[in-house]
């Protein structure tokens, strides 16, 4: 069954796994402390498959492979693509901080990053039960390996312990639930999943009991209420790059698997589903919110906003079908909604974290926001670049971050329910209560006297990424229609076939 | 590039290119600039005026370009009588508050410059969107420049008044956000501003609409009892951010309520206007007793904004044609009193860093130049015939007691207590034998506050003695205001 469009399908994760392998094993020659040429070879690898993944994006085509295994599309396409390129911005960011606390001695984060970011391009592009736990887990045990990278610290040992062991129980969840689902319907495939499901012959009684386990596991991985705490305790103690490594692209593949299985397979149950995302929104809102603003810490503060920024992902998931109706502008609405949001999350942690790690120097990690007083006086660029990101989070425009929840809410509005109204006023309060505590970090920056008079120096190519990475939140935010046209024609193109 | 767009984006421009370059090393450099950033954004303005047609309430000068075509929402810009004079008033106060600033302002000379550029451009922007969205962009980026005005250069409890500022604006848009995109969906998918003028809408919708406009808007003018921020944030602000939040945006929040409430949801602010009435008159009346009591100059300069706001949407709600005019005169009016007030007391802090009324006394013997103005500003905080601060009031309690008599002489007996405070607080700061010997050692006003205070008092009597060309311009917008209002919405 193997023909020549099913190689098509897979050709960028094939360069990928290849190049893995031969950086694993020019690796071994390498002597420089800071793996300059795995390091050239891998970002080389990742801009050759990011532009592929673009050439195939633009195209606009949809094609299935091996025996409808995987499936090529042009919202897996372009979010695959999105996902290369953080994971090019996260490593020019990452290797100064990676190599001043030795974590550069043996490359393994090179090759453990494209590990994980082929995981990350299996699931968005499974269009099959198990090839999507497959590529789940392949990022998961990737990234358990990066959090614990520097093995002689305990906190990340501890990080990593822990985000395995709820990581486990997470895919164990989404297991148990795919197995129920395939036990009614009698296939693994999603296409055949939806049809079954469609035809209304099934039991819904072991269906919805099937979903509650599928949603809990992508809850897991969403990293959204009540299944949140590994979170903010991951985020805190993982490696700085590597906490932008698990917590920038991989949140596209979630994203992507969310929309396969749910809306892909499952739309027929929306309305089992969306009741459950809406409570995991309001938890995710109300809990994010809150946690984060008795934070001291910067990456757990952050690691508290993702949680809320989730919620509104899933806000924008749930308002889709409404009372059991699929209306095609409601759909692509709601659905686009969401990918804008969680494409525009992703830019903007990838800034933040940005200057987290340029701060910190060797021993000294830079993640208290108490140490980032009087920053504006140091580097008003760098300042600059982090006060962006910080109104983009909480939605104050003309930053992208407005437009994210412009859309979500007037996918909600669109809805016309009373309820989803209410969930809109709801989340709009939410977004004042976060924004006190984006604001108390840029009050840091801004209004306290720094601690240390020295000015804040970066490689060249760290400081032209963040400048750019910086100035698309804002640019993004005074022309946002390019990338919100994108996302609808990508959503669109996916849910037609 | 219409003159409109010049006139929002050329302070931009200039704002973002000071951030860019400017260090401290290079202050004089900097301050320059940003001066001629400032000139050439109110000169550009100026062409307006020219070319503004009178007796007619279209939108003039209109700009149109798709912006985010997914939402429909366009780069729609367009000034009526309404709008139409705070543009060139937002682009002078600018120019003022760049020379006001030249030497109280010492450390991040380029980002604290920069701020008042971009936020000129944006305040523009608001006047200007006929975009729901355009609108509220502008709208809440405002708040970015005025938060970091406020906290990085601000008093000693300047964070304080940041977040209050920042929170209580915020919480008010958050609910117009919502009622923006209500209302594109019941258009059918449109953000134009005067689509949604024409529709039809239930009474429940529209008194929902009401308050969630109101939420923004009230906070923003600031009403009573949501004015407490506004003090707060005036004591805290340096002189240049007080000038600025008194004189221009104060007036975004009177402004959306005739660009939104009124014609957008006309039945529910007429069901209304009897609650909108009654918060104006305990703004005119309270928080002018409030003000009286104060003993903090700037303080007591922010309560009386409250009072004479208070007569603003006083204006506005009494519905009739003497009322939404003397309110749009009123905002003109009291952006220049205003300014000049908080300038003025810059002025004082400037020399003796302290804004208590009990520091001062006999001000007049050491400055008397500078006092003669301060006479004059406080003479038109007052409404004293002749100078701008009369005509609005007049017009408002003429249109008050064309509506209603108890209504017109609730709001006239108000004006005395604006007399009190004002000439009360002239006479503990500027008059009889010199206090102590801060006031002894005090030198009088230099070239460039003269200048500063002299172009103030120039407009404050130009305005009182010849209001026409403000009122010329606005009185067709207004007609075609109040006729749309009259006019029942509900289907």
């Amino acid at each position: 069954m193997i023909d020549n469009i099913s190689w098509l399908a897979i050709y960028p994760e094939i360069v990928l796994l290849t190049m893995a392998c031969v950086i694993a094993l020019v690796d071994l020659g390498v002597h420089s402390p800071r793996r300059t040429s795995t390091y050239v070879l891998t970002m080389l690898t990742l801009a050759v498959v990011a532009a592929l993944q673009a050439m195939y994006a633009s195209s606009g085509n949809t094609f299935y492979g091996f025996g409808n295994m995987v499936v090529s599309d042009a919202m897996g396409n372009w979010l695959k693509c999105f996902a290369t390129v953080a994971m090019m911005v996260t490593l020019v960011y990452g290797r100064p901080y990676a190599a001043d606390r030795d974590m550069l001695r043996g490359g393994e984060l090179f090759t453990l990053s494209m590990f994980a970011l082929l995981g990350m391009f299996i699931m968005i592009s499974g269009n099959n039960f198990l090839v999507i736990y497959l590529g789940l887990e392949l990022l998961t045990l990737s990234s358990y390996a990066l959090v614990a990278l520097r093995r002689d610290n305990a906190t990340a040992t501890e990080a990593a312990m822990k985000y395995f062991v709820l990581g486990a129980m997470a895919s164990g969840f989404l297991l148990y639930g795919l197995s129920m689902v395939y036990g009614a319907t009698g296939s693994l495939d999603i296409g055949q999943v939806f049809k079954a499901v469609n035809s209304g012959q099934i039991k819904h009684q072991v269906l919805v009991f099937g979903l509650v386990f599928v949603v809990a596991g992508l809850a897991f991985k969403l990293g959204v209420v009540p299944f949140h705490m590994w979170i903010p305790d991951v985020y805190q103690g993982a490696p700085t790059a590597v906490t932008l490594m698990i917590g920038g692209a991989p949140k596209l593949a979630a994203f992507a698997i969310t929309v396969r299985l749910l809306v892909d397979g499952l739309l027929p149950l929306a309305i089992d589903w969306q009741q459950m995302l809406a409570v995991l929104a309001i938890g995710s809102l109300l809990v994010g919110n809150l946690a984060a603003i008795a934070q001291t810490n910067l990456k757990r503060m952050l690691a508290y906003s993702t949680i809320s920024q989730m919620g509104f992902v899933l806000l924008g998931l749930m308002s889709g079908v409404i009372n059991g109706n699929v209306d095609a502008t409601a759909v692509e609405n709601a659905y686009s909604a969401s990918m804008f949001y969680v494409i525009t999350y992703v830019l903007t942690t990838l800034a933040a974290f940005g200057v987290i790690l340029l701060l910190a120097r060797e021993g000294f990690e830079s993640e208290e926001i108490s140490d980032f007083a009087g920053l504006n006086q140091r580097s008003p660029l760098y300042a600059g670049v982090m006060a962006v990101c910080l109104f983009s989070m909480a939605g104050i425009p003309p930053l992208v971050g407005f437009y994210a929840k412009l859309a979500v809410l007037q996918a909600l509005v669109a809805s016309g329910q009373a309820i989803y109204i209410a969930m809109a006023v709801f989340a709009v309060i939410m977004s004042l209560i976060g924004a006190f505590y984006y604001l108390r970090v840029v009050k840091v920056m801004y209004f306290d006297a720094p601690l240390t008079a020295t000015s804040v120096s970066a490689p060249v190519d760290v400081r032209v990424v963040l400048t750019i990475n910086g100035a698309l939140v804002l640019v993004l935010g005074l022309l946002p229609g390019g990338l919100m046209a994108l996302c609808a024609d990508a959503v669109v193109r996916a849910l037609a076939t | 590039m219409g003159l409109l767009s010049l006139a929002i984006w050329t302070p931009i421009a200039f704002g973002a290119l000071l951030l860019a370059i400017g260090r401290d090393e290079h202050a004089r450099a900097v301050r320059w600039l940003a001066l001629v950033g400032a000139l050439i954004g109110f000169l550009v303005t100026l062409p307006l005026y020219d070319g503004f047609k009178l007796g007619t309430a279209a939108m003039q000068f209109v700009e149109k370009a798709d912006w985010i075509e997914r939402f429909n929402v366009h780069y729609h810009l367009g000034v009526d009588g309404i709008s139409f004079w705070f543009v060139p008033l937002t682009a002078f106060i600018t120019v003022v508050v760049v020379i006001a600033s030249w030497e109280s302002i010492t450390e991040r000379v380029n980002q604290y410059m920069g701020a008042f550029l971009i936020l000129s451009g944006l305040m523009i922007g608001v006047f200007s969107a006929l975009d729901g969205i355009l609108f509220y962009v502008f709208f809440e980026a405002t708040l970015i420049p005025m938060y970091l005005i406020i906290g990085i250069w601000g008093g000693p409890n300047r964070i304080y008044a940041a977040f209050k500022f920042f929170l209580y604006t915020l919480l008010g848009s958050l609910l117009m956000l919502i009622a923006l995109i209500y209302l594109y969906n019941q258009s059918g998918g449109s953000f134009d501003i005067a689509t949604w003028h024409q529709l039809p809408l239930s009474g429940r919708a529209q008194t929902l609409l009401f308050f969630a406009f109101f939420a923004a808007f009230a906070v923003k003018v600031p009403m009573w009892p949501v004015h407490t921020w506004l003090p707060d944030v005036h004591v805290e602000a340096p002189t240049g951010g007080s000038a600025v939040l008194a004189a221009i945006m104060l007036k975004l929040g009177a402004y959306g309520f005739l660009r939104f409430s009124l014609p957008i949801a006309p039945d529910a602010a007429r069901q209304w206007a009897w609650l909108m009435i009654a918060l104006s008159l305990i703004a005119v009346i309270y928080v002018g007793l409030v003000a009286m009591v104060q003993k903090d100059m700037k303080k007591l300069v922010a309560y009386s904004s409250v009072a004479h706001m208070g007569f603003v949407t006083l204006g506005f709600f009494i519905f009739n044609d003497l009322g939404v005019s003397g309110g749009i005169v009123q905002m003109i009016a009291h952006g220049f009193v205003s300014g000049a007030m908080f300038l003025s007391i810059g002025v004082l802090y400037d020399r003796v860093h302290s804004r208590e009324i009990a520091a001062y006394g006999g001000v007049v013997n050491t400055m008397p130049n500078f006092t003669a103005f301060v006479l004059l500003f406080a003479m038109a905080n007052c409404g004293l015939p002749g100078t701008a601060g009369f005509v609005g009031e007049w017009m408002v309690i003429l249109g008050a007691v064309k509506a209603n008599f108890w209504i017109g002489l609730a709001a006239a007996t108000a004006l005395i207590f604006g007399a009190a405070y004002t000439l009360w607080m002239f006479k503990r700061v500027y008059l009889g034998p010199v206090g102590n010997d801060n006031v002894k050692g005090l030198t009088d006003i230099d070239s460039r506050e003269f200048l500063v205070l002299a172009v103030l008092g120039i407009a404050v009597l130009a305005m009182g003695l010849y209001p026409r060309p403000f009122t010329d311009v606005m009185d067709a917008s207004v007609a075609e205001l109040l006729k749309h209002v009259a006019l029942t919405k509900l289907n």
